[in-house]
């Protein structure tokens, strides 16, 4: 009988590499290493919790409330703490702000450093040694990869978190999203315009 | 690989899922939990990772290098030993440990985080507007300088105040705080007269990776 692949996972044979983290959860496990319950709950945190919902509701805020975007560009820790948001991997925020004629992009040439508070886990694509080796040196052709055309009349400002120091771009408000509230404005804000290979359309 | 050519094009995927395999979110989710013990710091696991060989390295996803670093580590502190990890059993009469992190408690431990900021350390050598040069050192061992500044000038844009230092803390020499400052460099200063003349490229460089320029 012709055997047929199904993608759901509760059919496929495991892989090699999940039956290696699969014995080696259960030491960690029956050794008293781990909590089980505590990986449960690490995973949803990062499934549920936080993610780059957090990061379009500090963009908005931004956009609506100046002294918020003040705040914001000078200790964004802080501003980014006063709606709830903060911890690991976001220990010492900084925000930059995109405008007519300056555009950020934010990567990590040396590992994978993002700003989990705000961002949530990072894509692929932003660990890929495609993206951490051309961002510094062709920000351009790598923009266009997604779709994006900066022309050199706009500057652009790349910033290599080599720290614990990590960043967050606030892209510019879209035209055409005049007399929106705050709500409806993050949820125009993608994570790919809060990392800089993106910008945002209007509603 | 800052500045590396030859790496292929960018795939972004947009309906990415965040774990591509249950397996993924585990080895996060171990990574965190078991680093919870304290034995080693974030610098190390980097170290870690980077010390997978080159090759292996650019053909390993993501996720495999965390397996991979956490589990050299685990073996390297003692947490397991090589053989309870080749098994996936427990030594006969090892003893049950009690584990730090426990589900209760994972909601403040990630919102709390550890800050990298250190009280200590000697005061800032540079200040806002300073020409500098990024030190054209190689070291061995850790280190969160890129090759693609060292020897060139940029600008001191922002003093970060005194953070813990990876080439040190990651081998276990202590934090060894120094202060951390965001610099500038232009783009034609990094990749020459082919960049865009206005664009700039910023880096989070510890004093000691700096000179006067």
């Amino acid at each position: 009988m012709e055997h047929h692949h199904h993608h759901d996972e509760g059919q496929a044979a495991p892989s090699e590499i999940a039956l290696r983290v699969k014995a080696l959860e259960s030491l960690l496990v029956e050794k008293g290493l781990v909590d089980p319950a505590a990986l449960d709950a690490i995973i949803d945190t990062y499934e549920h919790k936080v993610g780059p919902r957090n990061g379009a509701k500090v963009v908005a805020r931004a956009w609506i409330d100046d002294a918020y975007r003040r705040r914001l560009l000078i200790d964004a820790t802080a501003a980014i703490a006063e709606l709830g948001f903060g911890g690991r991997q976001g220990e010492h925020m900084i925000a930059v702000e995109n405008t007519s004629d300056v555009h950020n992009l934010v990567v990590c040439t040396l590992c994978s450093c993002y700003p989990w508070p705000v961002l949530g886990l990072p894509p692929v694509w932003y660990k890929s040694s495609a993206y951490r080796s051309r961002a510094v040196i062709d920000p351009r052709g790598l923009l266009a990869e997604f779709g994006l055309a900066i022309g050199e009349e706009t500057a652009i400002r790349v910033w290599d978190s080599t720290a614990e120091v990590r960043y967050l771009v606030i892209p510019e408000r879209p035209a055409g999203a005049e007399g929106l509230g705050e709500e409806a404005l993050a949820a125009l804000v993608t994570r790919d315009s809060m990392i800089g290979v993106a910008r945002l359309s209007r509603p | 690989m800052g500045g590396m050519h030859g790496l292929g094009p960018v795939a972004p995927d947009a309906d990415e899922p965040l774990f591509h395999a249950p397996w993924e979110g585990r080895v996060l989710a171990m990574t965190l939990a078991v680093g919870a013990w304290g034995r080693w710091n974030i610098d190390a696991s980097r170290h870690q990772r980077e010390c997978i060989p080159g090759p292996t390295y650019l053909v390993m996803s993501y996720y495999e290098k965390w397996l991979a670093g956490l589990t050299a580590l685990i073996a390297q502190t003692g947490l397991a030993t090589p053989a309870e990890i080749e098994s996936g059993r427990p030594a006969a009469g090892a003893p049950k440990l009690a584990p730090p992190l426990t589900a209760d408690r994972v909601a403040d431990a990630m919102a709390k985080g550890s800050p990298y900021t250190r009280r200590e350390g000697a005061p800032p050598r540079f200040v806002v507007g300073d020409q500098v040069r990024a030190r054209n050192i190689n070291p061995i061992g850790h280190t969160r300088l890129p090759r693609y500044v060292r020897g060139r000038q940029g600008v001191i844009e922002r003093d970060h105040g005194a953070h813990v230092f990876p080439d040190s803390n990651a081998h276990g020499a202590g934090e060894a705080p120094q202060p951390l400052y965001g610099v500038a460099f232009a783009a034609r200063e990094l990749w020459g007269e082919s960049a865009a003349a206005r664009d700039l490229i910023h880096l989070d460089l510890w004093e000691s990776y700096l000179e006067p320029a």
